[in-house]
């Protein structure tokens, strides 16, 4: 399968890309790892007139310690986030999710930025990052602004980046709560998650139950209203709204979430 | 566009289409057939190649993205007439039935072995889960694996 034709462009920095967004307008999309465009463009799915890879810009690979938070560039990869020392110590949730992204060869292109700005709710890493409460820090023509990753998903692959504005960290708090679990239940093991959940302390996101990644609102309130995680997990399928498909029923997917949040809550209190 | 990339240590310039896929930019700008196109849709790992030593699926890159870097692909692995390591465990382990995953295959096996020398069975497994084998025989593809990383340790 070949794309339909566009125009490649290959900025080196940050204000090259914002230029170059804006001269295309419409017609233009950000390329990073492409493991989630080329293959929309493949299918024709996505028809871009102009692709604008930013995937060599250097000065956005990057994890930082910056005292409260870690500092996350948008296109550090999959690959480095398994790795990396510092979220083995600080946010083990997130090097676990990006090592359950696909497969290796997609975690050496991928990036937590791609990844995120796609919008797509059966992706693991955007569950991790509304349980860790993520901020995401996007440039565009008119500045620099940060987006509480709670108001990023939109809608079916959409997110709030405006038309021209690139996605450059993730900013995330380092976790009170320490206990952390994430399960992804696929078929195959390089899949999809049919359904998946995050838990970072009490805080509980939805991997492929609705058309937005989103937190488990229903099971959060009664952990905070002091229910055990048993009793909290029945809850997980409230407020959620799963598609069927080739891979499970709506019904199913409920199901499944109910499960899997038990046993995250159940693993994520044994790290605790 | 203009794209150079280094294959298997030899320079390839050609102007191509922006939108040539790199396996498309092997098979026929290279003229190096041994990356297989299986699926075309990034799962099963037969048009695997290393980039910059590391593993990556062809049928979902830019000939452009691999502009000024070096590619390797199975017929680049071997020196001075003798197969790679990672090669003769898979022959030596009958690691290969009809063939089609296996330059896949042998290319994501070095790309684990670079970064894990020593893996445990189910760390090959899952390293291995990004490559389809279409006849199944990944039982002999796992033993080649770790016959691979056990002779490396003991050369070494």
């Amino acid at each position: 399968m070949i794309p339909a034709a566009f125009a490649y462009r290959c900025p080196a920095t940050v204000e090259e890309a914002l230029m170059l967004a804006a001269d295309a307008g419409e017609d233009g999309k950000f390329l990073a790892g492409g493991h989630s465009l080329l293959p929309l463009m493949k299918l024709r799915f996505a028809v871009p007139e102009v692709v604008i890879d930013v995937g060599r810009i250097a000065e956005l690979s990057y994890i930082r310690d910056e005292g409260s938070h870690v500092a996350i560039g948008a296109l550090t990869r999959h690959h480095d986030l398994e790795r990396a020392a510092l979220l083995a110590a600080e946010l083990p949730l997130l090097a676990c999710a990006a090592g359950c992204v696909g497969d290796p060869q997609v975690r050496h292109r991928g990036t937590i930025g791609g990844s995120l700005a796609h919008g797509d709710p059966a992706s693991d890493l955007p569950a991790a990052a509304l349980v860790l409460d993520a901020v995401l820090v996007a440039r565009g023509p008119s500045g620099t602004r940060e987006i509480a990753v709670t108001d990023f998903f939109r809608g079916l692959f959409e997110t709030a980046l405006e038309p021209g504005e690139l996605l450059t960290e993730v900013r995330i708090p380092k976790p009170a709560g320490r206990g952390w679990s994430f399960q992804k239940f696929t078929k195959r093991a390089i899949d999809w998650a049919i359904v998946g959940v995050a838990v970072q302390g009490q805080h509980v996101a939805l991997v492929n139950m609705g058309p937005v990644p989103m937190r488990a609102a229903a099971v959060e309130q009664r952990l905070a209203a002091g229910e055990s995680p048993a009793e909290a997990a029945a809850h997980a399928a409230e407020g959620t709204s799963p598609v069927a498909d080739i891979n499970a029923s709506a019904a199913y997917r409920e199901h499944l979430a109910r499960v899997l949040t038990a046993r995250a809550l159940a693993e994520a209190a044994n790290r605790a | 566009m203009k794209v150079a990339i280094k294959i298997n240590g030899a320079q390839v310039e050609a102007e191509v289409e922006d939108r040539l896929l790199l396996a498309h930019f092997v098979r026929e700008v290279a003229g190096l057939t041994a990356t297989n196109i299986g699926c075309d849709t990034t799962s099963c790992g037969a048009c695997t190649v290393l980039l910059d030593g590391e593993s990556v699926k062809s049928c979902t890159m830019l000939a452009a993205q691999a502009d000024g870097r070096e590619v390797t692909t199975c017929e680049g692995l071997a020196r001075n007439g003798q197969m790679h390591p990672v090669q003769q465990a898979f022959h030596a382990e009958h690691g290969l039935q009809c063939g089609f995953c296996t330059p896949g295959m042998v290319l994501a096996a070095v790309s684990l072995l670079a970064e894990n020398p020593d893996p445990t069975e189910e760390q090959v497994r899952s390293g291995l889960e990004g490559n389809l084998c279409r006849c199944t025989g990944y039982h002999n593809i796992v033993r080649a694996v770790l016959a691979a990383a056990r002779d490396a340790r003991e050369a070494s």
